[in-house]
């Protein structure tokens, strides 16, 4: 039989990365850019993050040196795989005018094999989240669908957790259990880090093959499992996402979402780095002579006054309803909708706020009001 | 949802892509609103509504725009669509010749409960513009008049140049077992109709609240206060619906735009029965 572990060096990854690209693959990972981490293409190792670490606090995303030969001795990039698989600014129409008439015209969405490696657990639950909200309803999106049915997917595990981090209350991580072709475990006490790969799927497990990994030293798995108990062991935040449904209608008059409102600046960092937010906009752009027009499709934000624009105003004209709403969305809403919370607890909303608003802060402070105001009832 | 959805376009055309369609007639209704009515290519899906849906319109390098249809759903070979000139595209729309193509996506949306209905008499509540919603489903029952027991459409508008379909109102009251009224905020020197808000027509209307269905479309005020007063009156809440509006920028659920608590208004609505949009039509700015 097969072994399904394996052991790669640096140089098994990137034979690995090599052979998807061979194969046609356009393959991502994690980079060093404009002094925080993106997704951008890469080639091999080489262009990982080698002697870089994260500071990540709320309102806080630091690039930090260090010492480790690591590659991934950092957490998450600024977005999640949305900014490759849900695209942020694409072309979904062209039309020429001819007479009066007007044509439309070919216009085939943008496909790309796309290959990431270094995929986090709660990116991984997010690509499953956004799987159900844009192909898993009554319309589904060709475009999306295009980038993400050839997409291979190479997770790594999270052995160490960031100060953000709360996907173990989330159930994402730090541990993937599926969605990947591959699962990466680095060790990388040494000069030269080496890797535990599970294969998640029959093509992982041809690649792996393909590039002659070695089977896994029997008491890695182990060492993986203990090193991701660790990781869920030391978060310090956690978030109760399956109390949020029965919670959010009668958080509706929480007198605490002024609180917050008090300090959002409705930017809408939150939702360009959250990995499932994928609400989306669209715009006309026509020639100067008018012969050309174009609709082109654009990540949008709930946090935006014309978000809810409709003749006679907003529907959510303050800061405090348009808060309360991406918070009820995130947390309850979503599960009434795609039956799973919109939260995979990657900690990014927090990072990425300017003035550090913590989603997991605010939803425990919404409940212990909602706690009061059901004691205060009970009382009278 | 207990209001029935048709199927989505063909899997053959991108549900965002238009079809290009000829305008084939533009009319006056009032000093702000015009009837436009298109040729959808023979056939297209485009043209296969349920009434109370709504279509998204094009305007070639203007934007686009969520529209109900205002049309006879019996009538395959055109759609129409009844446009109050407010904003850019709208009065692009409206000023669209004969001959002028527009874009045309959808149908979208849930409908009208009309086989619910059967059977049963039908209140149908208009508000301003909120009347071009429901005439498909006027035209549907007239249609299938023997299915229906009474018909009754109040209609509520700001003044009397700002009535809709006036000739058309005027013949529907005409109709055996059928009961059409309108009223006006406010009636000037000529006016000899009603005055009020369309919930003080209630009183006048002759019905069996039990046996009863609602159909409701307005000003979202409105619709609150008129479906709160049939309630009171005796309508059973899941006889009462309602068309909600808003934001809409895509009418398949990926913009995010219109959601209003659970619901893309969408592709779970416009049409809501009363007990699934009632927790929500309260909350200010949810």
């Amino acid at each position: 039989m097969r072994k399904k572990s394996y052991r790669l060096d640096e140089k098994g990854l990137d034979a690995l990365i090599a052979h998807l690209r061979e194969q046609g693959y356009q393959v991502y990972g994690p980079k060093v850019e404009d002094a925080a981490l993106h997704w951008r293409p890469i080639t091999g190792c080489a262009d990982l993050p080698r002697g870089w670490t994260q500071e990540l606090a709320p309102g806080r995303a630091r690039l930090e040196p260090d010492n480790s030969a690591a590659l991934f001795h950092h957490w998450t990039c600024a977005e999640g795989l949305k900014a490759v698989l849900h695209l942020p600014l694409v072309r979904i129409m062209a039309a020429r005018r001819d007479n009066g008439w007007f044509r439309i015209l070919d216009n085939p969405p943008p496909a790309a094999r796309c290959a990431f490696v270094g995929v986090r657990p709660c990116d991984l639950a997010a690509l499953a989240v956004l799987d159900r909200v844009l192909l898993g309803d009554r319309y589904a999106d060709d475009i999306y669908r295009a980038r993400r049915q050839g997409a291979f997917l190479i997770a790594i595990h999270c052995q160490r957790s960031a100060p953000t981090c709360f996907c173990a209350s989330m159930g994402s991580g730090p541990r993937a259990r599926s969605g990947f072709d591959i699962a990466l475990s680095e060790f990388a006490e040494g000069d030269a880090p080496e890797y535990f790969a599970e294969a998640g799927s029959p093509a992982g497990m041809d690649l792996l093959e393909a590039c002659g990994a070695a089977p896994a030293p029997p008491d890695w798995s182990r060492a993986v499992e203990e090193g991701c108990a660790r990781a869920a062991a030391a978060q310090t935040r956690r978030l109760d996402a399956h109390a949020a449904p029965q919670l959010i209608d009668a958080l509706f008059d929480s007198p605490h979402w002024d609180h917050v409102a008090k300090r959002c600046l409705a930017c809408g960092n939150c939702t360009s780095v959250c990995p499932t937010c994928f609400c989306v906009n669209y715009e006309d752009r026509t020639s100067i002579d008018g012969r050309e027009a174009e609709r082109w499709r654009l990540w949008d934000s709930c946090f935006t006054q014309s978000f809810t624009y409709i003749h006679g105003g907003s529907v959510r004209s303050s800061v405090k309803a348009r808060y309360r709403h991406w918070l009820s969305h995130k947390l309850g809403r979503w599960q009434a909708q795609f039956g799973t919370p919109g939260c995979t607890g990657c900690g990014r909303c927090i990072v990425w706020c300017p003035v550090g608003i913590d989603i997991t802060e605010e939803f425990r402070q919404l409940q212990l009001s909602a706690a009061a105001a059901a004691s205060f009832a009970t009382k009278d | 949802m207990s209001t029935a959805a048709s199927a989505a376009p063909p899997a053959t055309r991108p549900v965002m892509e238009p079809v290009p369609v000829r305008v084939t007639s533009v009319s006056k209704e009032t000093h702000d609103t015009f009837t436009l009515t298109v040729a959808p290519p023979p056939g297209d899906p485009v043209s296969a509504f349920e009434p109370g849906q709504f279509s998204m319109l094009y305007v070639y390098g203007v934007g686009e725009l969520p529209i109900s249809i205002s049309g006879d759903p019996a009538v395959r070979e055109s759609l129409t669509y009844t446009i109050r000139s407010v904003g850019q595209v709208t009065y692009q729309l409206v000023t669209r010749q004969p001959g002028d193509f527009i874009g045309v996506r959808g149908p979208f949306g849930s409908s009208w409960p009309l086989k619910e209905a059967r059977g049963k008499s039908v209140l149908i509540v208009a508000g301003g513009i909120g009347l071009a919603p429901l005439r498909p489903a006027i035209y549907s029952i007239l249609r299938h008049r023997g299915d229906y027991n009474r018909l009754v459409i109040l209609y509520g508008s700001r003044s009397p140049r700002d009535l809709l379909y006036r000739k058309e109102f005027a013949a529907w009251g005409l109709l055996p077992d059928t009961q059409a009224l309108s009223t006006v905020d406010y009636g000037g020197v000529t006016w000899r109709g009603h005055v009020g808000v369309v919930t003080t027509l209630f009183r006048l209307v002759r019905m069996q609240p039990k046996e009863t269905v609602a159909m409701i479309c307005g000003p979202e005020i409105m619709m609150r206060y008129a479906a709160r007063e049939l309630e009171a009156r005796g309508l059973p809440p899941e006889q009462i619906h309602l068309s909600m509006e808003r934001n809409m920028k895509c009418g398949a659920g990926f913009c995010g735009h219109c959601q209003m608590g659970p619901y893309f208004v969408c592709k779970h609505g416009p049409v809501f029965s009363y007990p699934e949009i009632k927790p929500y039509l309260d909350l200010y700015e949810l």
